[in-house]
């Protein structure tokens, strides 16, 4: 051994910020348990647990009498009716607004032209209806809609309609503008309208990419509308509530089993549509 | 009589794909032997140290480590077992972001106590002990870098190290200085034979360079297609052995690729601890 | 256009007729006169947000209790789906990975507001349903991602130090976790993202939180304080995207 290594005392230099951090990621944490009320304990509660045991026992066997068969299919149904309606109303929102906001569409962007201010002033409000539409929760506008049009499918096909709206507006329009725009912008400068450039020039270029989203976004839809029913605003997510709060787990059970093939089945049409357009 | 460390009787190996990687080779080496295998690229080197190192299970033969069939005892006693063999690979498998102090402690895990394991992931439990056998490989400076932020060579050196610091009592090196630069690769051999000697512990390591294998063992296993060709002390192993061994080669290699004066070998021995 | 476009645009068409006549939904009704002065005054009745302090500080303890809930949701879910990962990446045999797998499968494919709606009448209205729940159903999606990454992580590291005569729990803690670990974090990081967004509503079946104070403001007709509450909710969003933006663009480089 060389002696002078022997002698020198090493400390890990990175000890400290270690320490730092788990002694920040403590004091973070701590309050937390605190404000979520963190208490495992309630879990085992004897009456809690009485009655989630029995509720969970009546999971199984899963409901299957004829009449609640029937109640389902209704239910489900529609579920698939509201995202279905809900998705053509969001498109019917999405799609002028997107229009307005795709920058390469614009005609006053090729020159001083007429209308070029007026551009700039439509956009912009478009623009913030689409943010506000979309960053609003779907279950929150679900929610909203209830209070104003009553409990029901209406709701839920308003709450999709005005969130999907917002969300596709903004992709159609991002779709629209990474496309090759060339084809558009030689229309435009021919001095073509708007509609005809974007019929012409955009369209064929980016339909396989909106289409595909579409798809992807009524799959969401689908998903979407089962949840929002547990604030009322119908399909299976309501009958679920509803069982739910009567503790009956064997049609609990068997709306979940529904909802998985519910999900299966968007997911697998979702995937033929793709397939057969692309 | 010399307690015996390795004893291969007729082991062979075949790959899954068919290929016989060793072939029907018998072989003894005896405890604080010093050997050398050396062999053209694909000869099966590093499948014979892989099944000295209990890693992979030979398909038909005997074979005994430190006088144990590994296949044939209890996972405790095959545990004891492995703790008395340390390995050092061509490319060190020691995860990228690892840093090197616990990649070099992690040597001795074996020998040590759950406890102690997992407190050292909090803080290295030994950092003097570390340090000098990176001292030893002259990359004392590295202690507390990040693994991937090493060379090749020098990640070759912390492979080295770490079996330094476990002190097994067979040191099995598959190429262990192929990517270090020639001077210090005379080092790093250097400093595994005064291991070996010093401890009077068994170390067999395959090189690639044939003029450090002739210089610093005193037994030399040459290999070819999985079966030995020749096994011999340096000095008798004569140029046209070499010339044959390499014949798939254009080259007999050597380090830094220099033409290797073939003389009869110890030649430019060194005296062993420096 | 070929001939199955054709058939797929007829069909779309006819499901959308189908869904709108199934609901019975009438868009015309929702655009009389009365309608759209009902909705009018239903909108209108939403302001101004209540701003009063009293309010606000209420509104703080939900976004902290919001913010709380997605912390310790996700850092619970992490574990879990630490620990249920170990089996499901097949390290203990093939049954033992099957069954975990359907475990972890179970768990994420129930969405986090029906596993809130069960938590709450297993654990009583409050954060600590939103909490089971963000921590069951992410558990489910990180687990499965870890399962994965531990699965693609390179096994030499461990098996070298096993051949040393290291304890597989070690050899594990020392050969596999250090490649691991950089993901696993991002990962959780991430899904903490997502979960405060979660987080904020799923209140709405009664879990706490900001979701929590809107369902009952609505409920109790106190729009104004509704607004401030969806005014709180939206501000939560898009502070968390831009910093995890920032976060983003500063790890990156």
């Amino acid at each position: 051994m060389r002696s002078e290594e022997a002698a020198v005392q090493v400390r890990d230099p990175a000890a400290v910020p270690r320490l730092m951090l788990s002694i920040a990621i403590i004091i973070l944490l701590w309050p937390g348990f605190r404000l979520t009320e963190f208490d495992l304990g309630v879990l085992f509660d004897p009456r809690n647990r009485e009655i989630m045991g029995k509720f969970i026992a009546t999971f199984f066997p899963p409901e299957a009498s004829a009449d609640f068969l029937r109640l389902i299919l209704k239910a489900t149904l529609e579920t698939l009716a509201i995202a279905t309606a809900g998705m053509t109303l969001a498109l019917l929102i999405a799609f002028p607004l997107a229009l307005v906001v795709t920058r390469s569409l614009s005609i006053s962007r090729i020159g001083p032209a007429r209308g070029f201010a007026a551009g700039r002033f439509l956009r912009l409000p478009a623009r913030f209806i689409l943010m506000f539409f979309r960053s609003i929760p779907e279950i929150v506008w679900a929610l909203l809609f209830v209070r104003a049009v009553g409990l029901g499918p209406a709701a839920g096909v308003l709450a999709i309609a005005v969130t999907y709206g917002g969300m596709l507006g903004k992709v159609y329009s991002e779709i629209l503008e990474s496309g090759d725009t060339r084809p558009t912008l030689a229309l435009l400068e021919a001095g073509s309208g708007r509609l005809a450039a974007f019929c012409y020039g955009m369209w064929p270029v980016a339909l396989p990419e909106l289409v595909s989203y579409t798809v992807y976004r009524w799959e969401c839809a689908v998903r979407a509308s089962v949840i929002m029913g547990f604030v009322g605003a119908g399909g299976l997510g309501q009958l679920m509530e509803l069982s739910m709060r009567m503790l009956n787990g064997g049609e609990v059970s068997a709306i979940l089993l529904t909802f998985f093939l519910l999900v299966m089945l968007a997911d697998a049409i979702s995937a033929m549509l793709r397939k057969a357009t692309a | 009589m010399k307690p015996v460390s390795i004893k291969l009787d007729q082991v062979s190996l075949v790959h899954a794909n068919g290929q016989r990687a060793v072939n029907n080779i018998s072989c003894e080496i005896g405890s604080g032997e010093r050997v050398a295998i050396i062999g053209p690229s694909g000869a099966g080197k590093t499948t014979l140290l892989r099944v000295l190192a209990t890693a992979l299970r030979p398909s038909s033969g005997e074979i005994r480590i430190l006088g144990k069939d590994p296949w044939r005892v209890s996972r405790t006693a095959l545990r004891e077992l492995r703790c008395r063999i340390g390995m050092v690979h061509q490319a060190p498998p020691i995860p990228p972001r690892q840093r090197v102090v616990t990649a070099v402690l992690a040597g001795r895990l074996g020998h040590w106590p759950l406890w102690k394991g997992l407190a050292s992931l909090a803080y290295p439990v030994d950092i003097a002990g570390a340090r000098r056998m990176l001292a030893r490989m002259e990359i004392a400076d590295k202690l507390f870098e990040r693994c991937d932020r090493l060379s090749g060579g020098q990640m070759q050196r912390v492979g080295v190290a770490r079996i330094l610091y476990q002190q097994p009592d067979l040191l099995l090196t598959d190429e262990p200085v192929s990517a270090v630069d020639p001077a210090l690769s005379d080092r790093v051999i250097g400093e595994l034979n005064r291991e070996a000697s010093e401890r009077g512990v068994t170390l067999v390591a395959s090189l690639h360079a044939v003029d450090l294998a002739l210089h610093w063992f005193p037994r030399i296993i040459g290999i070819r297609n999985g079966e030995i060709a020749f096994d011999l002390p340096p000095v008798r192993v004569t140029d046209a052995m070499l010339k044959d061994l390499y014949a798939s080669e254009s080259t007999v290699p050597t380090q830094g690729n220099e033409p290797l004066a073939m003389q009869p070998a110890g030649v430019r021995r060194k005296p062993l601890c420096s | 256009m070929r001939r199955i476009h054709w058939f797929i645009l007829a069909a779309l068409v006819a499901a959308i007729w189908a869904s709108f006549a199934y609901l019975s939904l009438d868009l015309a009704l929702l655009w009389t006169a009365e309608s759209r002065s009902q909705m009018g005054r239903y909108i209108v009745s939403f302001f101004p947000p209540d701003v009063s302090g009293e309010y606000l500080v209420r509104i703080g303890h939900g976004t902290l209790e919001t913010i709380a809930i997605s912390a310790i949701g996700t850092a619970l879910a992490a574990v879990l789906g630490l620990v249920l990962a170990l089996p499901a990446s097949g390290r203990f045999g093939a049954a033992p990975r099957a069954v975990t797998r359907l475990v972890l499968n179970f768990l994420r494919s129930i969405p986090e507001l029906v596993w809130a709606a069960l938590m709450v009448m297993a654990a009583g209205l409050g954060p600590f349903a939103g909490t089971l729940a963000l921590a069951l159903h992410t558990a489910g999606v990180i687990g499965r991602l870890f399962a994965e990454t531990l699965e693609n992580a390179p096994t030499e590291p461990a098996q070298a130090l096993r051949l040393s005569g290291c304890r597989p729990a070690l050899a594990f803690l020392y050969g596999t976790m250090p490649n691991v670990v950089p993901q696993l974090v991002a990962y959780s990081l991430y899904r903490w993202e997502i979960n405060i967004r979660m987080a904020a509503i799923l209140g709405v079946v009664g879990a706490g939180g900001l979701g929590q104070m809107l369902y009952f403001s609505l409920s109790l007709f106190q729009q104004q304080q509704a607004l401030t509450v969806i005014i709180a909710m939206l501000l939560l969003v898009v502070i968390v995207d831009g910093a995890s933006a920032w976060l983003r663009q500063r790890l990156v480089d």
